[in-house]
């Protein structure tokens, strides 16, 4: 961290620097070095930030602003951004999404909530509100009054154009571009369709059944859990934990209960930890199962489906015996966990352990080496190694193309330094990949879990937490490892019992960006193939 | 050429022939013509349509088993009264009429399918002496019959004013076209060994040995074929591109509604039967029982099964395979099933039939 601090204190000596409470370097600057700073944190062999994490951004009452989290994948360090957008009631910032492809997206959401326009980036469109919104949801002074957006009983608006912005001569400069041509032929796939496994749309130009481009459309299921949270008890928060990405609602529920634990300065008993853990890790079991059979289903092999969910059924009846839930747990919170486990749940993960392995053979047997199946996804929706980095596709698919990016590795969180698993990574960054990564995860998820089955320590599974927690000021991040990628949380406290600013960034955002450039010059059925494949949850990117 | 006559397979003209005389004793034979005609379409449509129900529950079943599920099992004994219970909603089901379409086309698609698969379903070889028309083209008349129904998918599709059923009829349209060529040279190689298009004549010819036991290697690998043929003529699994769910929701029909869209439905299950149907009287002798030369009792034992049962009994075996194929493997992608079909089953068929003419002149058959 002190090398990054050096260095870039070098580069730019009226930069200022602070750190979050997770030890992450922060670093502010003005908005007009902000991009040389980009180029530099992105190129500098020292530095090498290939990874853009999140892109939070931010109202602070007197300015508008955005903080970046940038990790780097050669050197695992991690290091914040703060930039200020100059005036308040024209904010810009130069766009970075030359430097990160997922920038692009991330820049289109921070426009959409706090109206900052990003000087360059290509579509500078509302991602998630509909193109006649008005104002911006996230501004403090966000006036929520129905009378201003009424409820639509209209038809949806849309538009086959998109804005550009330009700086000439210190003026913010708006340009239209074109996203489909006239004469293109555009199908609409999507928000109601079985292949996009929730309300998402891709509006899709084909060329016969090549596909020429595809604009996705996001936002059908945005529920706006960050402006939810801002009034709501830090406690409150929590819950809308297992409504994001709904498979890992475990998994989420522990991420930001690390956050807060991290803020207030709680211990957390080694038996809940233990069990935290466990629950991931069966979670991520569940999700795998249910993600290989509704992918087979995708390719039209229906019955595998029903195979992958006997597994699940039994892991579901394992979360049911001890959070009382089968989908919306509410299981991890501040402190610990909710309840104590069921008396027989060693024994329940035992049996499913037992089991588990015959199952994935079974899989394999029917699915994997089948002739068609491999002419399906073998070569199809290939994502390089810079591309994966570039569009922030990390968990199960960014694996497959041979990034290590693994939190659970790169950044071990509970006790995970601990337990012998390894990282499943492969090479060939296709669909098939993909698939396997995800089968071969199973496999080291079971292996903790063995690990753990045996050694559940005794104490108590939660600690006394005050009521109202109030955390004191400052910022947070925190990343841990959800079913389908790195799952981020970004905390600003401003003192009282209530975030100011809660950012998630969810793993699934960036899986639905990069579905354009992996799928063009393929054929239709390969979007449903490499979107399958993806397995992006549309309530986690929407949130 | 009716040599069965000593046998004791009952003869079913034992029973049209004195109706027919009967109905010939009181009226002028273009009048007992429609007589007849009358009579044999109701029965083939009621056939047809306990067939279709058959069908439904038969698949329903099968993939519940596949699947570890029990299947329909509410709705009557077994489930038994579940497909009736389906025909009486989707009979009672609005025709919705959609803005936008030509309406005189959309309408006429769904019967130019379901009158294919029935004309189709008519020269089936039910029983000996149940061969409704017997002529010299039988089998060239059947195969010219199912190709008129690619038309009314062609027609749904593309009516339907809708990107999805366009994109499913122009995929429908394409494989059935490729496909058809297989079945056709399958059918080809067969009927040389068969020596006629007469399908009671194909019949009769697998007296002794069934066609896949007689023609031993070219046989099978026309049957091979024709069932990977017949698969997707039939637009079911691996081969069910046009009407691809998880990609063009239900492709050509997603427009219709009601008996419209029943009618594609029933279509589809008789043309698996269909398929099956001529898959039995290509390669496991029609309605003929199983005989083994010399086992004369073991012939008498089998012939004592009526006819119509070995010939449904074997159409309903070869579905289940069909069926099969279904629930077990994924779907191919476009690209692939043309060159699936182009580059491999197309060269292999030709092959196929230039080996079959050298085993028939050769005699190197049973």
């Amino acid at each position: 961290m002190a090398n990054i601090q050096e260095k870039i204190a070098f580069l730019f000596p009226q930069a200022a620097f602070t750190v979050d409470g997770n030890d992450i370097l922060q670093v502010s600057v003005d908005e007009k070095d902000w991009h040389a700073l980009a180029e530099s944190l992105k190129n500098d062999a020292d530095l090498a930030m290939d990874y853009l994490v999140t892109i939070a951004g931010m109202d602070w009452v007197d300015a508008l602003g955005c903080v970046y989290y940038f990790m780097s994948t050669r050197h695992n360090t991690m290091c914040s951004v703060r930039v200020q957008a100059a005036d308040r009631d024209n904010p810009y910032i130069h766009s970075v999404a030359d430097l990160w492809r997922v920038a692009e997206l991330y820049e289109r959401e921070v426009y959409d909530f706090f109206g900052i326009v990003f000087i360059d980036n290509p579509d500078m469109r509302r991602l998630f509100l509909s193109i006649d919104w008005k104002g911006f949801p996230l501004r403090k002074d966000y006036d929520d009054s129905p009378a201003i957006n009424p409820p639509s009983t209209d038809n949806e608006r849309q538009t086959d154009y998109t804005n550009v912005y330009h700086l000439e001569d210190g003026k913010v400069v708006k340009t239209e571009r074109e996203i489909f041509h006239k004469d293109d032929f555009v199908i609409n796939i999507g928000p109601q369709h079985p292949a996009t496994h929730g309300v998402l749309r891709f509006r899709t130009a084909v060329d016969g059944e090549t596909i020429k481009k595809i604009d996705v459309y996001m936002g059908y299921i945005h529920r706006g859990v960050e402006k939810l949270c801002e009034s709501l008890q830090y406690q409150q928060t929590l819950h809308f934990m297992d409504r994001l990405d709904y498979f890992s609602g475990q998994i989420y529920h522990h991420g930001l209960c690390l956050v807060y634990e991290k803020a207030a300065g709680i211990e957390v008993s080694r038996r809940a930890q233990v069990i935290r853990v466990m629950m991931d890790e069966l979670s991520r079991i569940a999700s795998h199962c249910l993600f290989i059979g509704t992918y087979c289903m995708d390719l039209g092999a229906t019955t595998m489906l029903f195979y992958t969910l006997r597994v699940r059924e039994q892991i579901l009846d394992i979360f049911e015996k001890t959070c009382g839930a089968r989908m919306t747990f509410n299981y991890a919170c501040i402190g610990g966990v909710m309840q104590d486990l069921a008396p027989d749940f060693a024994q329940d993960v035992k049996a499913l352990l037992e089991v588990l392995p015959a199952n994935i053979k079974e899989y394999n047997k029917i699915f994997t080496g089948n002739v068609i199946a491999k002419g399906r996804m073998e070569g199809v929706g290939k994502l390089s190694r810079e591309d994966a980095i570039s569009y922030a596709i990390t968990g199960p698919s960014g694996r497959a193309s041979d990034w290590a990016c693994d939190m659970r590795k790169l950044r071990p969180y509970s006790i995970y330094s601990e337990l012998d698993f390894e990282e499943v990574t492969r090479t060939e960054g296709d669909s098939m990949a993909r698939f396997k990564v995800r089968m071969d995860e199973m496999v080291q998820s079971a292996k903790i879990l063995a690990q753990l089955v045996d050694n559940i320590p005794d104490g108590e599974y939660l600690v006394k937490v005050p009521k109202v927690l109030k955390l004191p000021k400052g910022q947070w991040f925190q990343l841990v490892e959800g079913c389908r990628g790195a799952f981020g949380v970004y905390l600003e406290s401003d003192g009282t019992t209530k975030p100011y600013r809660l950012k998630i960034a969810p793993p699934c955002l960036p899986l639905a960006g990069v579905v354009d450039h992996i799928t063009q010059g393929s054929k239709i059925a390969d979007l449903i193939t490499i979107g399958g494949s993806l397995d992006y949850i549309v309530p986690d990117m929407d949130r | 050429m009716n040599n069965l006559s000593d046998t004791n397979i009952f003869d079913f003209s034992k029973i049209t022939g004195p109706i027919h005389d009967f109905l010939m004793g009181f009226l002028p034979s273009w009048a007992t013509v429609t007589v007849e005609c009358l009579l044999i379409g109701v029965g083939l449509l009621l056939a047809y349509a306990l067939l279709a129900l058959f069908y439904i529950y038969f698949e329903r079943k099968v993939c519940a088993a596949f699947q570890c599920r029990l299947g329909p099992n509410r709705v009557g004994p077994w489930g038994l009264l579940q497909s009736f219970a389906d025909m009486f909603k989707i009979l009672i089901k609005e025709l919705i009429s959609l803005n936008h379409t030509d309406k005189f086309l959309f309408a006429l698609a769904p019967y130019l399918v379901i009158i294919a698969s029935m004309l189709c379903f008519a020269v089936l070889p039910w029983g000996y002496g149940l061969q409704i028309i017997n002529f010299n083209i039988g089998i060239f008349f059947l195969v010219a019959c199912s190709s008129i129904g690619v038309l009314g998918i062609l027609l749904a599709g593309w009516s339907s004013n809708n990107k999805y059923t366009l994109i499913g009829a122009l995929r429908s349209g394409a494989q059935m076209v490729s496909y058809e060529l297989s079945i056709g040279l399958c059918v080809v190689t067969m009927v040389c060994l068969a020596g006629s298009m007469n399908i009671t004549d194909i019949v009769m010819a697998q007296e002794n040995t069934w066609f896949i036991l007689k023609g031993h290697v070219a046989a099978w690998i026309a049957f091979i074929i024709y069932l990977i043929a017949g698969t997707a003529e039939t637009n079911r699994g691996p081969f069910d591109l046009p009407e691809a769910e998880s990609e063009l929701t239900a492709g050509y029909h997603t427009e219709y509604s009601g008996i419209h869209f029943g009618f594609f439905y029933l279509a589809e299950y008789l043309n698996l039967f269909i398929v099956a149907g001529v898959a039995t009287l290509l390669f496991f002798g029609g309605w003929m029982p199983f005989h083994i030369t010399g086992w004369d009792g073991f012939n008498t034992v089998m012939n004592y099964i009526p006819t119509p049962i070995w010939f449904i009994g074997k159409a309903i075996a070869l579905s289940f395979v069909i069926i099969w194929f279904k629930w077990t493997f994924p779907r191919l992608r476009i690209d692939q099933l043309l060159t699936l079909e182009w580059k491999y089953l197309l060269p292999i068929n030709l092959f196929n039939l230039a080996l079959m003419v050298c085993i028939i002149t050769f005699g190197w058959h049973f």
